[in-house]
């Protein structure tokens, strides 16, 4: 078996991180994507620009605030220790945080545009047949926009996998904790063990490739409103 | 219960203002009719919902939907109100089964007035049910959106041009259904239209609106006569008038009808198959009607009334004169030239003869 038991543990932490990231931001992605599709409101600018701060920003810098904000001494911090949860700095929590908050733009994105791309029309005509507003939201916008959610899935799984740099920065390097795969690689490119790096890299590299063909080619048979 | 609806609105958007006050009557079709930019759709977006005035008063047929001085404003999807877009807008995550289920489904069984079969069977969409919105094509997705829209038994049906996006086959295609309707159900619809001739097949009481504010608001017959409006300028300017079946000339083809009033002119004119009985409504174009000062029989016309010139005015041609006439109760406007008007020496309350060289049978 080319992994070892540290590999494998790390590529089940980076799946279960991952899906659990996706899960999470599809939770508070959606409402967030709503409101930008929709609102008129001046904040719509602001709001919006800072979802997609992590697009621009160095992984480091957000790593840097997150490890501030979540450490003992921040506001997340002080208020995970008033809960009783403890510091959440170098554990799986605060991966998920992190992740939560780098890999947010990927999901809010395809989010708002399939929101976006369904327009008013749709709603009107649900008003009119006398769907109220949630009922619209199940019945009409959620399997309008369903190959918005797939992308925004897919981007945002995938682009957790994908992080180094934030988890580095607040999870460290903890095996079974917060050790993702992308560490593990660093970890055996510094000891000097390409064979196992070789591996582990291929497998990122198949994984990444596969998801991103799902994408494409799933793009083609796409219908629109009619 | 009074049975009319009421619009007061007032609405601002941009350099545009919609300022109506409208009476409908509460059954029937009443067109909301102008140019584009005239308010026609802002008034019926108004009337479901779909769009706030900053002022209004909604009254359906006794019951309050908006009153902007209460505070009241009934959500669109309280309001039990049908709408056909221009466009169908289908859901096309929906079969056509599942489009015509979709407001069926949300009102209580008690309220459904109209069945699925009934539906299908007025628009004739009963082998299209599971067929998905996109394999439709323009005529049929726009009859299965008029049928989604009655499914929803709505006390008020609202159609924004749901011709305008069809081309003049498909058009010719749904208008007998939409008159099946005005026949056979009796729900109020209120139809906007910037086509004369589609106002002048379906509806029974017109709207002019210019500009946001309604110009005339009266039955179709009177409102299309009244040389004062807009719409007696243009070369399209005729009159609607109802007419009974009362004689069949067979040698000859032809049927004879009578028109309205106490012993109404009658008109004769040829078409395949007419029930005698039957009351069918006749548009007569201004530009068809010529004048005499006799009863000139040597000619191939074959429709000679006597009528009085009530009076005329100028129109957007200086060389012609639109003429409003009385034949026995019934308004014929005719479109001539200024030349002719003073040949013949037209003066109010003079006896004349109007020569029509066509009658156009409004189904």
């Amino acid at each position: 078996m080319p992994l070892d038991a540290n590999d494998l543990g790390a590529v089940w932490l980076t799946v279960k991180l991952a899906s659990l990231t996706t899960l999470i931001l599809l939770v508070i992605g959606t409402p967030i994507a709503w409101w930008l599709a929709r609102t008129h409101s001046w904040l719509r600018g602001p709001i919006g620009a800072v979802v997609a701060l992590p697009l621009v920003l160095p992984p480091t810098v957000i790593g840097f605030y997150l490890l501030i904000a979540l450490g003992p001494h921040g506001w997340i911090g002080q208020a995970t220790q008033a809960l009783g949860l403890g510091s959440v700095v170098f554990s799986f929590t605060g991966l998920v945080i992190g992740s939560v908050v780098y890999s947010m733009p990927f999901v809010v994105q395809p989010l708002q545009n399939a929101f976006s791309a369904i327009g008013q029309r749709p709603l009107e005509v649900a008003a009119t047949l006398r769907a109220g507003p949630w009922d619209t939201f199940i019945h009409v916008v959620l399997p309008l926009a369903r190959p918005g959610f797939v992308t925004a899935s897919i981007l945002g799984f995938a682009h957790t996998v994908g992080e180094f740099g934030v988890v580095l920065m607040i999870g460290g390097n903890i095996p079974d904790k917060t050790r993702v795969v992308s560490v593990q690689i660093f970890d055996h490119v510094e000891a000097m063990a390409y064979p196992q790096a070789h591996w582990l890299a291929g497998v990122m590299l198949v994984f990444s490739f596969l998801v991103l063909l799902m994408l494409y080619a799933g793009r083609r048979g796409k219908s629109g409103w009619s | 219960m009074p049975s009319q609806i009421l619009a007061r609105l007032n609405l601002a958007r941009g350099d545009f203002t919609l300022d109506v006050d409208l009476q409908l009557p509460g059954r029937g079709v009443s067109a909301l009719f102008g140019h584009s930019g005239s308010g026609k759709t802002s008034c019926l977006r108004c009337l479901a919902g779909l769009e706030r005035a900053s002022s209004a008063y909604i009254e359906v047929n006794g019951e309050v939907w908006e009153d902007s001085a209460q505070g009241y404003f009934l959500a669109p999807h309280k309001r039990p109100v049908g709408y056909v877009f221009q466009e169908a807008s289908l859901f096309p995550h929906l079969s056509v089964r599942g489009n015509l289920e979709f407001g069926w489904r949300r009102i209580a069984s008690a309220e459904r007035k109209v069945s699925l079969e009934h539906a299908c069977d007025l628009l004739g969409i009963a082998p299209l049910l599971e067929r998905r919105p996109s394999t439709l094509s323009g005529g049929e997705a726009q009859r299965v959106g008029i049928a989604r829209a009655l499914l929803s038994s709505p006390r008020l049906l609202l159609m924004d041009e749901p011709l305008a996006a069809l081309d003049a086959p498909r058009k010719r295609e749904i208008l007998p259904y939409l008159e099946r309707l005005h026949d056979e159900l009796d729900i109020p619809v209120v139809y906007v239209s910037h086509a004369q001739d589609e106002v002048a097949r379906l509806a029974d009481h017109l709207v002019l609106l210019e500009q946001g504010q309604a110009l005339a608001s009266g039955p179709i017959g009177e409102t299309l006569a009244r040389l004062d409006l807009p719409l007696a300028q243009g070369e399209d300017a005729g009159v609607v008038l109802e007419g009974v079946v009362v004689g069949h000339d067979p040698h000859y083809e032809l049927f004879d009808l009578r028109l309205t009033g106490n012993d109404g002119p009658r008109l004769r004119i040829a078409h395949p198959a007419l029930v005698v009985g039957t009351t069918l409504r006749l548009k007569v174009q201004a530009r068809d009607v010529s004048l005499a000062l006799a009863a000139d029989s040597a000619s191939s016309i074959l429709n000679r009334l006597p009528v009085q010139v009530r009076e005329w005015r100028s129109t957007d041609n200086p060389a012609h004169v639109l003429v409003s006439l009385d034949a026995a109760g019934n308004t014929l406007l005719a479109r001539i030239t200024r030349y002719s008007a003073d040949q013949l020496d037209l003066h109010p309350g003079q006896a004349l003869w109007a020569q029509i060289k066509s009658v156009a049978l409004l189904g």
